[in-house]
């Protein structure tokens, strides 16, 4: 890595720190000390692996893709900016997409595991938004899970030829859909009901965190199809470069 | 994308948005957090659940909070806006050339 290179990784880290300081306390992560002890130590552990990959895909990234850098920069401010907006729903709640599914298409979904939890550890630091105890486990939920099914949708997607973009609009949709599933589950695991056991609290922590979501995944996907078609035009090099359009095919 | 097409996407983006403002009328559309902390009193069938640990800084109130949000918001739009210009400019030049 030279200089130049480990400046821009720093700048980035900047701006995860300044960006992430925001999005204003309600909101979705689970909240600070709402999660047993050896959830937040189970779920924490769980998430190492998967940092310790996104580490070294974003060191041979940085070092491989100089060119790309760039677009790498701007998904993780895309990450940032969509977790300030927080949209009213259907079910008089309010959410924020997470927009981690646009890095995860373009650079693999190990990377945003690092992206993420820069996001997470600020808001639990300067906004009281999640915690430092439930790091791991909204980790697990938004920089991990999340990013991984945007990934495989957007590969099964495409597989089944699908047209990029929708392919783009089903892949980031459903990876918000189900970074909020996860945190239901999370949740159920940690307070089965008494009576209905875990799946009866899981339908409960559905009811509140996935139905509100469904549309606000509708407008990440939206959005994100958006930037991945504007970048098409503008980055077709950077693009083919980090493997996305394959050789530059026609989109 | 053709601008047609984009626009239309937009204006769809705000419809879904502002439904759920118009058709429910008295919710202050708080954070979907919030239920699920009164949800956890339920099934642990307790008053109020307190959580055995307590954020380390919280802003003092919803203006500073606002300040930090609006801050965020326009950072990140800033650096992704300098991120397409930079693209587009570097496409022109591969024109160019």
């Amino acid at each position: 890595m030279n200089v130049k290179q480990k400046r821009i990784i720093g700048l980035l880290a900047v701006f995860a720190a300044v960006f992430s300081v925001a999005p204003a306390a309600k909101a979705m992560h689970i909240m600070e000390g709402y999660l047993p002890v050896k959830y937040c130590i189970a779920w924490g552990g769980l998430c190492i692996p998967f940092l310790a990959a996104g580490f070294f895909s974003l060191k041979k990234t940085v070092a491989d893709h100089r060119k790309a850098i760039i677009i790498l920069a701007m998904c993780g401010a895309y990450a940032f900016v969509l977790s300030a907006l927080k949209i009213p729903s259907v079910t008089g709640s309010s959410s924020h997409p997470t927009g981690t599914g646009l890095g995860a298409i373009l650079f693999g979904p190990s990377v945003m595991s690092i992206l993420g939890i820069l996001v997470l550890l600020f808001q639990a630091v300067l906004l009281a938004h999640g915690g430092l105890t439930t790091l791991g486990a909204n980790t697990f939920s938004m920089a991990i899970a999340g990013p991984f099914i945007s990934y495989g949708i957007y590969k099964l997607a495409t597989k089944c030829k699908v047209n990029r973009l929708v392919a783009v609009f089903l892949a980031a949709a459903i990876g918000n859909l189900a970074t909020y599933c996860i945190t239901s589950l999370q949740l159920a695991l940690a307070y089965p009901s008494q009576t209905g056991g875990m799946m009866e609290s899981l339908v409960k922590f559905m009811g509140i965190f996935a139905v509100t979501q469904v549309p606000i995944a509708i407008i990440e996907g939206i959005i994100t199809a958006m930037v991945v078609s504007a970048l098409e035009t503008y980055a077709k090099p950077e693009l083919s470069e980090i493997g996305f359009l394959r050789g530059g095919q026609k989109a | 994308m053709k601008i047609k097409t984009a626009a239309v996407l937009l204006v769809l983006c705000v419809v879904i948005a502002v439904v759920p403002l118009l058709l429910i009328k008295d919710s202050e559309f708080g954070g979907a957090d919030d239920a699920a902390s009164e949800t956890i009193s339920q099934i642990l069938e307790v008053e109020e659940y307190t959580p055995w640990a307590s954020p380390v800084y919280e802003p003092p109130g919803g203006e500073t909070e606002s300040l930090l949000f609006c801050l965020q918001a326009a950072l990140g739009a800033g650096v992704f806006g300098y991120g397409i210009g930079v693209l587009r400019e570097r496409e022109k030049s591969r024109k160019e050339a």
